[in-house]
């Protein structure tokens, strides 16, 4: 029973770091909410359709990217994809991310744009673990009967 | 004899003669002694004497000359040396006085003369004032007779009366034998005997106005002395056997109102004069004198201005009668007018109810036969009937419009509507009607126009469909194209509409549209009639079928939003081009719907509002479309969830209520919805279509609205405001949050 109670309490401290870190923002909260009895594994899915989308997109981008001559216009459109994503479940600081590398494109950016894939890769590894261990500890939490 | 001291006389004493001498002495000097008596007597009796020493002298001359003559009586006999000493004395002292005396008198005598002169002096004074005093009475009285002629004359303001009035009495103060008034005739060249004195019916004896004589008088203002024998004055039989008398005359100048500046006396120059002539008796020797003439020169400006008077009131009687005259007129025309009225008034109420029942059964039973079975020839004659009866309606319909236009009774609403999507609408019920007759439509509306406006939707509307259906209906082929935009007000300063000079405010605009058309085209001449009820244009290329009320009615509509419409044309085959110009109000933003957004019913209401509401999703971001697809699943809804455009499109169907689509990918979201709207063209409850976006960027709901998007939210969507956001949107029909 404590065990239950530790667990959930380390839950919502860790909940509450991401939140304070700003790797998540409210939408991950309606997200939340959107929950129910008759969709109980809506977050997970979710977050899952978010990551297999993102690493598609990341990749796509690297191989834009990569091109001896740059189609701009691509580029945006794969970030403005990223962008929505990640602002649906809520990853604020990728969506941060995701807007200046818009900037970039719009400017064209080169160097910008390869240091602002620099960071959405690095914003989203570390989001992607982050989201990943909040699941095993609620998995922990369901095992443990809460 | 002894020698004694008395004298002997030269001569003996004769007896008799020393008698007389004696007596004669004697009486000499009573004389003499009762001289000064009576002198001092007299004198002491008047006042004034001024000699009085020569009087004492005198009398003393006298005395003396008395005691001498008395002294004398005794030296006619012997008499003693004393008498004869005393008589010595007394002469010598007579001498002396007396020639005193007539030394004194040398002085005396002239003086006394010079007294006499000056009291004949005195005596000619007098009478001179006299005479002058008699003439200052007569010219009182003369001062007093013109007082009462001119109080006379301007006593009455008939002009007839004034004239004779001023003959008779001139006649009676001057006792004048004739006095006769020459007036000037219409032509102005002649004068003609208008007035006389003695006759009672003047003859009219004309005169030609440019006699000598006559200018003579006319040329000065004053009463000139003219012959008896000039025409002008030989009124009457010459019956006297002496001189007729003298004769007299002076102008009358006849002034005319025009003359009369305020402020200022008349002009000298006048123009016109009368002329008049007064005659003294004949056979009297009566001349003019000068305070007569005065007195006649007096009574003639004085008759001026009473004539003028006279004129002036005459005028303004006249003036008075025509418009009381004029006033009977207009009201028996206001009578008129108002029975017209109501007649028509009564007929048009009659109309109304008794003409639309039957029609309504016609129509009715008409379309109801269309639907059974029918033979090919019978299905035509039923549409032809009912094709028939609907123009029947609709004309009925029109006139009643135009009926309450012109009354005044109708009233324009004024609700805030969609500018766009009426432009929409009327295109959409055109196109069939062009496609068919094979015209090629097209449309452009400016991007300035405002989305949306404040007016009468429905007679904006059928003005404009009443106009692209003229154009339609009388071209038989080429193009239609309708341009709409927001009215410039350099464009406004049009010859056609001189008077028209609208401004544009912050709370409206005016919305100006133009309709082309390459048909037949109006004769210019024909232009006016067309706006005229029932004027049907005659020209052979024209379908007579319509009931001539459209373009008037019209008027009538853009009139009433304070517009203006007008036709222009070049001519017979040359097409033809309507414009009209209306005002609309500008919606402002706090009429606008929405949404400081806060959900009327925050928290859980319950999702149970919008169970089974039929939902669809179109989201290319398979991410966002799973989260939207979670939260209004979660709220109860029926969820389809596309990918694209294309399966949006293909999937969409009445059934669902609202359709959220993502705009974030450029243009395909725009396109989508005006897709939409084309499919569901003519279904009154086609889908809400609802954009979701994360663009915060203004045009981006701006364009939503132009493509006839029914809402705008924002992303992120949580579930309180996804819940609010379809309340409103079932309720309303539509949202648009403020960016």
């Amino acid at each position: 029973m404590d065990g239950i109670v530790q667990l959930q309490r380390q839950l919502v401290d860790y909940t509450a770091s991401l939140f304070h870190e700003g790797f998540l923002d409210d939408q991950f909260n309606q997200l939340q909410q959107l929950q129910d009895e008759s969709n109980p594994d809506f977050v997970v899915e979710v977050v899952t359709l978010f990551f297999e989308d993102a690493e598609r997109l990341l990749n796509e981008l690297t191989k834009t990217l990569g091109q001896p001559s740059i189609d701009f216009k691509r580029l945006d459109a794969h970030v403005h994809q990223l962008k929505g994503s990640s602002s649906s479940i809520g990853a604020q600081r990728i969506h941060r991310v995701c807007i200046s590398f818009r900037n970039s494109c719009e400017e064209q950016n080169v160097e910008g744009c390869l240091k602002n894939l620099q960071q959405v890769k690095q914003e989203y590894s570390l989001v992607k673990s982050k989201l990943e261990t909040l699941f095993r500890m609620e998995q922990q939490i369901l095992a443990a009967g809460g | 004899m002894e020698s004694c001291n008395c004298i002997d006389p030269q001569v003996p004493a004769d007896d008799l003669l020393m008698k007389y001498q004696y007596i004669s002495d004697f009486f000499i000097a009573l004389a003499y002694f009762s001289i000064p008596l009576e002198l001092i007597y007299f004198v002491k009796k008047s006042a004034v004497f001024p000699y009085r020493w020569v009087l004492v002298q005198f009398g003393a001359f006298i005395v003396l000359c008395g005691a001498t003559h008395l002294i004398n009586l005794w030296t006619f006999r012997i008499h003693s040396r004393t008498v004869a000493v005393v008589m010595t004395t007394a002469k010598v002292l007579t001498a002396v006085v007396s020639c005193a005396t007539a030394l004194m008198l040398v002085h005396i005598i002239p003086d006394l003369l010079s007294v006499k002169t000056r009291e004949l002096f005195l005596k000619n004074k007098a009478a001179e004032l006299d005479r002058e005093m008699g003439l200052i009475r007569t010219q009182e009285e003369t001062g007093r007779h013109v007082r009462m002629l001119t109080h006379e004359i301007r006593s009455t303001l008939d002009r007839h009366t004034i004239l004779k009035t001023t003959l008779v009495e001139l006649g009676r103060t001057l006792a004048l034998e004739e006095c006769a008034l020459w007036m000037p005739t219409r032509t102005g060249l002649e004068l003609q005997l208008s007035y006389t004195l003695r006759q009672q019916n003047p003859v009219g004896y004309t005169v030609p106005i440019h006699l000598p004589v006559i200018n003579q008088v006319f040329s000065s203002n004053r009463a000139v002395k003219i012959s008896p024998n000039c025409p002008v004055a030989r009124l009457r039989p010459y019956a006297g056997k002496y001189m007729p008398g003298a004769v007299v005359a002076v102008r009358v100048p006849l002034l005319h109102l025009s003359n009369f500046q305020i402020y200022d006396w008349p002009e000298v120059s006048t123009r016109s004069y009368a002329l008049m002539v007064l005659m003294l008796p004949s056979d009297s020797a009566r001349q003019w004198h000068v305070h007569e003439l005065e007195l006649v020169e007096v009574v003639a400006d004085q008759v001026a201005v009473a004539l003028s008077h006279a004129a002036i009131l005459e005028e303004s009687m006249r003036a008075r009668d025509q418009l009381i005259e004029q006033n009977v007129a207009l009201d028996l025309a206001r009578r008129e007018a108002e029975t017209a009225i109501r007649a028509r008034n009564d007929f048009l109420a009659v109309m109304n109810h008794e003409m639309r029942t039957p029609m309504h059964a016609v129509i009715a039973l008409s379309s109801l036969l269309q639907e059974t079975d029918l033979t090919a020839e019978q299905r035509l004659m039923v549409e032809t009937i009912l094709k028939s009866s609907n123009l029947l309606a609709t004309l009925i319909n029109d006139v009643l419009d135009l009926s309450r236009l012109e009354d005044g009774s109708l009233q324009l609403e004024a609700a805030t509507f969609n500018l766009h999507s009426l432009f929409r609408e009327v295109l959409n019920l055109i196109k069939p009607v062009a496609s068919v007759k094979k015209l090629s439509l097209t449309s452009h509306v400016a991007s300035d126009l405002p989305m949306y406006a404040i007016g009468d939707e429905k007679r904006l509307m059928q003005t404009i469909l009443n106009v692209v259906g003229n154009a339609v209906k009388f071209s038989k082929e080429g193009c239609i194209s309708i341009t709409a935009f927001v009215a410039k007000p350099e464009s406004f300063r049009d010859a056609r509409i001189p008077d028209f000079l609208p401004v544009p405010s912050d709370n409206h605009f005016y919305l100006r549209v133009q309709v082309k058309d390459s048909g037949s085209g109006i004769n210019p001449q024909d232009i006016p009639k067309l706006f005229t009820k029932f004027a049907q244009n005659q020209s052979l290329t024209r379908n007579p079928a319509g009931s001539g009320l459209g373009l008037a009615i019209c008027r009538r509509f853009v009139n009433l939003m304070e517009g203006h419409i007008w036709v222009e044309s070049e001519g017979i085959g040359k097409g033809c081009t309507v414009t009209f110009i209306v005002k609309l109000g500008i919606p402002d933003r706090s009429n606008e719907f929405k949404l400081p957004f806060v959900p009327k019913v925050p928290g859980n209401h319950g999702s149970t509002n919008f169970a089974g509401l039929k939902v669809l999703v179109m989201d290319d971001n398979g991410v966002s479309r799973t989260v939207t697809k979670g939260l209004l699943m979660h709220l109860g809804c029926d969820v389809t969830t596309a990918s694209s455009s294309e399966e949006c499109l293909r999937v969409v169907s009445l059934e669902h209520e609202v359709v959220f689509m993502d705009v974030c990918t450029g243009l395909d979201g725009y396109e989508l919805a005006v897709r939409i709207h084309e499919k569901f063209t003519k279904h009154q409850d086609r889908p809400l279509i609802v954009a979701l976006t994360g663009n915060t960027k203004k045009v981006t709901k701006e364009n939503c609205m132009r493509v006839g998007m029914d809402g705008l939210i924002l992303k992120p969507v949580s579930v309180d405001k996804m819940r609010g956001v379809l309340s409103e949107l079932l309720e309303r029909r539509v949202l648009f949050e403020s960016v």
